[in-house]
This record gives structure tokens, sequence and C-alpha cells, in this order.
């Protein structure tokens, strides 16, 4: 597969602090590429290096071949952003956001007006076209904002936490138009976000933290790196189970989860490992259960501390200072 | 330089001059765009003015009714400061969008387009000119309720005035602009920097009889000019004053007798000689040179400045 974004030792500095520590890597072209990791890990640095908004410090990077120090303006041109902000003009309508879009982008006049119709029917807004942005929703500022970046049919649409503040059914449909582009356009898409859940939609994963690359592959094998999953049952007669366990399935139980009244062994595929075990099991199961690695589970591993959606954290706290504030008057 | 060489060097060139325009033109249009329909804004930006002038301009006017100058025409005399006055703020009300774009995000739609940074700062320039054009405009309108009549010249040359105010003061809010990150520096500007500018300017008071540090602070306020030139254009060949005392006739009779004569020469010369008061102290020239200089010079320091934003 083609290469289409090729970074290398990219550092950039911001009064001395080091944003992004020399990173390198690789996007093909058509593919989902995820970045991910907490808030302030330098995704949106190493982004904003990419669409030449900022300068880096030393290293390299090159889009479509094009560098983006050097030939900005033809980064520019083939690239689509979705900022992590809005960045609509409410007092527009949509179409008219599109429109100073198009003409930016030198769309060829005799298809602007198509190329608007296009876009806002694919985000599902051709109905709303001519409404000012301000009386929009959330979800649709973002759908327009992925329409905008299309507009110019990018060949590679940025996607900065395009679903960042989102309710899940709207962050669901967010993701089935991407999927779409990358069926329909051949475009390549470049995301940052910092759900675990929504990296595993991507192609590829570059795990970031403290401005360095820690791991870049796909969903599967990079939680196929924190073990296989890990099956828990429950019998009547555990010691028997136990036994057996070990004799004829050849498993090694893991002594330490939850500690109680149940078996918990790890097998590399338990979809494949379970139809078998039920048929031949001879003691009588009670439950049982299993639990695949997740993302999250990866990023523990690999960094040996939690991803905090740092945003998320500071919305949970100030929700509880809240409560606890109004916690007697509430209790009355 | 081959010919082919120099054809793709020509393309080149066109090709960066038509992204340039369009830039200019994208920008302007998304401001004017954005000033109709801001309804508050609108009236606002007519209230002002209105407010100044008959509600001002009155009180003041009456108040040296008590004092003495009997035939002060103080509205008429400070219309063409309140015209500059709207000019002032528009401008650069216009031109400090560019700080709410950068809050609301709009900037980054702007900043990362294929069209060149100067193209921006340009277009934010002729837009808050338009805008302010566009409000000086319905000031004309006012005209001849505060006693000066409509003529074609007059109104062109205000005009003119108004339009290469407009540009260079728009300059100059692109220029602060681009050095703030967000809007609560502006209560400073405008504390600091546009009151002073527009009561250093003569636009509410002749610039006479001031002390010598006043004086000397309206000398390097280049508003002083602008307004200076539209008070000369719109009010030429209008009296503002009559502030001359007249003697009455000395009768025949006395005329003969060269004491007399003598005496009334002396009472004359006595009567404190009280100067007309002036429209316009600089030659119109100078006015628009200033003007266009510090208007220019400021235009490529903010193109200069906003190429370099991050």
């Amino acid at each position: 597969m083609k290469t289409i974004v090729e970074v290398k030792d990219l550092v950039k500095k911001y009064d001395g602090l080091e944003a992004v520590k020399g990173i390198s890597f690789e996007v093909r072209r058509g593919e989902i590429f995820g970045f991910l990791g907490p808030n302030g890990a330098g995704k949106t640095t190493t982004i904003n290096i990419l669409c030449t908004l900022l300068s880096p410090t030393s290293g390299t990077a090159t889009l479509n071949g094009l560098d983006v120090v050097r030939e900005k303006d033809k980064v520019r041109e083939s690239i689509g952003l979705v900022f992590q902000d809005p960045s609509l003009d409410e007092r527009l309508t949509a179409r008219e956001n599109l429109e100073f879009h198009a003409y930016a982008y030198r769309v060829p006049k005799d298809v602007r007006e198509e190329r608007i119709d296009e876009v806002l029917n694919m985000v599902e807004l051709a109905d709303r076209g001519k409404d000012r942005v301000e009386t929009f929703s959330g979800g649709m500022k973002r759908r327009l904002e992925i329409a905008r970046g299309l507009l110019h049919y990018p060949k590679v649409l940025f996607l900065d936490e395009p679903t960042i503040g989102l309710d899940p059914q709207t962050r669901n449909s967010i993701w089935e138009y991407i999927q779409e582009l990358k069926r329909k356009h051949d475009i390549t898409i470049f995301l940052t976000t910092h759900y675990m859940d929504e990296a595993e939609n991507c192609d590829r994963i570059a795990i970031i933290d403290y401005g360095e690359i820690i791991a870049l592959d796909t969903p599967e094998a990079l939680k196929s790196q924190v073990g296989g999953d890990v099956v828990q049952i429950r019998t009547d007669n555990d010691r028997e189970a136990e036994k057996v366990l070990v004799e004829r399935f050849g498993v090694e139980l893991i002594q330490d989860r939850q500690g109680g009244d149940c078996l918990c062994f790890e097998v590399e595929s338990a979809e494949r490992f379970i139809p078998g075990f039920i048929r031949d099991f001879p003691i009588p199961i009670n439950s049982i259960s299993m639990h695949r690695p997740t993302l999250d589970d990866v990023f523990l591993k690999l960094t040996g501390h939690d991803i905090r959606p740092d945003g998320a954290d500071e919305m949970a706290s100030l929700r509880l200072a809240a409560r606890g504030f109004r916690g007697p008057a509430a209790r009355r | 330089m081959t010919e082919a060489s120099a054809a793709l060097e020509n393309a080149g060139y066109s090709k960066a001059l038509h992204k340039l325009v369009i830039g200019i033109y994208i920008t302007w249009l998304r401001d004017v765009k954005r000033f109709f329909r801001d309804r508050i804004r609108l009236i606002g930006a007519f209230a002002q003015p209105l407010i100044y002038l008959f509600i001002l301009g009155t009180g003041m006017q009456s108040a040296f009714q008590s004092f003495g100058g009997s035939e002060t025409k103080y509205v008429t005399f400070m219309y063409p400061g309140i015209v500059s006055m709207t000019v002032l703020f528009t401008s650069m009300f216009s031109a400090i969008s560019i700080i709410w774009d950068r809050e609301f995000g709009f900037l980054k739609e702007m900043l990362v387009a294929p069209i060149p940074r100067s193209s921006i700062a340009i277009g934010k320039i002729f837009g808050g000119g338009t805008t302010a054009i566009m409000q000086g405009f319905i000031l004309l309108l006012l005209m001849p309720l505060v006693g000066i009549s409509y003529n074609l010249e007059k109104l062109v040359m205000m005009i003119v005035v108004m339009f290469l105010l407009a540009l260079s003061l728009t300059g100059f809010g692109v220029l602060i602009a681009s050095r703030m990150r967000t809007m609560e520096g502006f209560p400073i500007v405008m504390n600091f920097v546009l009151l002073p500018m527009f009561f250093l300017s003569g636009a509410m008071f002749p610039l006479q009889n001031l002390p010598g540090w006043m004086r000397v602070l309206t000398k390097i306020n280049p508003m002083t000019y602008a307004v200076d030139a539209m008070r000369g254009v719109a009010l030429k060949g209008i009296q503002v004053s009559s502030m001359t005392i007249s003697l009455p006739e000395v009768p025949a009779s006395l005329a003969v007798n060269p004491d007399f004569i003598n005496w009334a020469n002396q009472a004359k010369a006595a009567i404190p000689q009280i100067p007309q008061l002036k429209v316009q102290y600089y030659p119109l020239g100078l006015d628009i040179l200033v003007i266009v200089g510090v208007g220019v010079a400021l235009m490529l320091l903010a193109m200069w400045r906003f190429s370099k934003t991050e």
C-alpha cells in the first residue's frame, strides 16, 4: 500500500516544553488512521503541524509527497480539516459557510453548487442549507464541518476529536459517515480521539502519550499484545473443575482474579474455545462469561496509567462538586 | 530566462494574484453580510452618533448660548467630528472582530485555507472600511438637519475623506487585533487608544486656545488631520460663529471732530479681538497626506503581523 503521510523525527517545543518528542510514522493511502492518547499527549500539535498551522521545531513531515513546511499552500489544498473546536461562522447559513470554503479552495465555478448540494446531502443537511448555523444542534454543526472538510475533495481528511461533546447516537452516525467516506471516496482519514471504543473503528492506531508514540498497529494486533481473552466460570465443584481444566484443557488458572468463588483462565480466543469447552466439560457449569482485552487494557499495560479523558474527568469532578454542594438540601 | 520558464512564472504570478483577490473578496463579503445580519449592532451603530449629535450637541449649544455667544452653531461645528467618530468606532469594531473570529474558531478556517494570509488582512480592512462608510453615509442624510446644505462637491469630498479614514483606521484595528488573543483586552484599547484619539482630534471642540501640552498631543494624533479635513470640506463657506462685536456707526455730526474719531479708534482697539473660529487649520492636501501615509504604514504593518499569526 502506498504511503500518503510520512513523518520523521518530528519535534515541537513550546517555550522549552517538548509537546512532541521526535515521533516518526507513516499513514497509508485509503486507511483510517487513529491517533489515540489522553489530552495533552501531543495529538493536536501533530495534526496542526501536518495541516501547516504550526511549524515543527525539527524533523520533517510530508503529505502526498509535499513538504508541510516548504509547500504549505499545496498541502493546504490537498487536505480537509475538522477542528476539535467549532470553526463555523454561526451568523452565516450552512450554504454560505460552504460557499466561503468553496471559494477559498477554488472549487471550479461550474461545479460549486452541485458540490455543495452533494456534501449537504451526504450529511443529511440538505433541507437546512438556508438556515443560519446558530440554529443548529451540536451534532448538526459537526456534520456540517465534515461536509465542509470534504467539499474540495481532499486527499486526506483530518478529524481532530470529531465526536467530542456529542451524544452517543450522534457519535455513531458520525462514525457511519466516516466509514462511508472511506468506502466511497477513497479518502485517507487521519483522526485523533481519546475515546477507546472509537479507536476500535480505525484500521491502524498510533498510541501516543507524553509526546511519544508508544505503539502503532491494528486494534486487533494491539489487543493481542496484552494476551488472550479471559474466561470466567462458576461451578458447584470448583476443586474438581480446576483439576479437569488444568489436566484436560491445559489452561493456566489466574489466581487473584476477584479471588472468590469462580475460576478464571486465559485462552487465545474465547469464541473458539467456549463451544467445545461446554460440550466436553464434565462438571455442570452454573455460569460462564468472557472478557476480551480492550484498548484500555493495552493503554494501561503500555503506559502504566489509565487514559484519562481529561475533559470528561473535569466534568465529572464538577458534577461531583455540584452534587456535594447541593447535597444537604437535596437530602432534606 | 527561457520563454517557457517565463510563461511558467507568469502563470505562477497570476495564480498567486488570483488567490489574493479571492481571499480579499470572500473575507470582505463575509464581513459585509455579517454587518447587515447583526440587527442590534446596526441599530446601535446608527443610534450612537444620533445621541452624540442631538443630545450632547444640543446641550452644548445651549450651554454656549448661556455663556455668551448667541449665534454659535455648535451642532453644525460638531457634525463633521461626529461623522469622523462614527468612522473611527465602526472601523475599529470591525477590525477587532478578528478576535471574535479567533475565539469562535472561524479564524482557523481562514488561516488554514490555501489563500495568502495578507488577503485576509486586506479583506478585513476593506470589510471594515465598507461598513464604516455605510454608516457614515447614513449620517450624510442628516446634514440638512444640522444646517449644512447639500452640494455635490461637498458630498463627494466627504465620502473620499471617509473612505481614506476608514481604511487607515481598519488597518490600525487589524494591527491591534493581530496581537490580541482574547476580547478581554478590548476595554483597554477602548479607554487608552480610541477615546483619547477621539477627544484629542478636535471632533468635539475647536483646537484654538488650547494649553501647550494639549496642542502637542492634538498635533501628533492622526485623527486630528482626518477631522480637520472632514470639517474643512463639510463646512466650506459656512460660518459657525459670529463673535464680532460691532460698534454703532459714528454720527455725521461727530465725524468731523478729530478728538472724537481718535477716541473712537482707541475704544475699538481696546475691544479684545476674538479670533474667528476656524474650521480648518491645515491645508487639505496635508490632511490627506497624513491620513494616507499613516494608513499605508499601518496596513503594511497589519499585513506583516497577520502573516506571522499561527
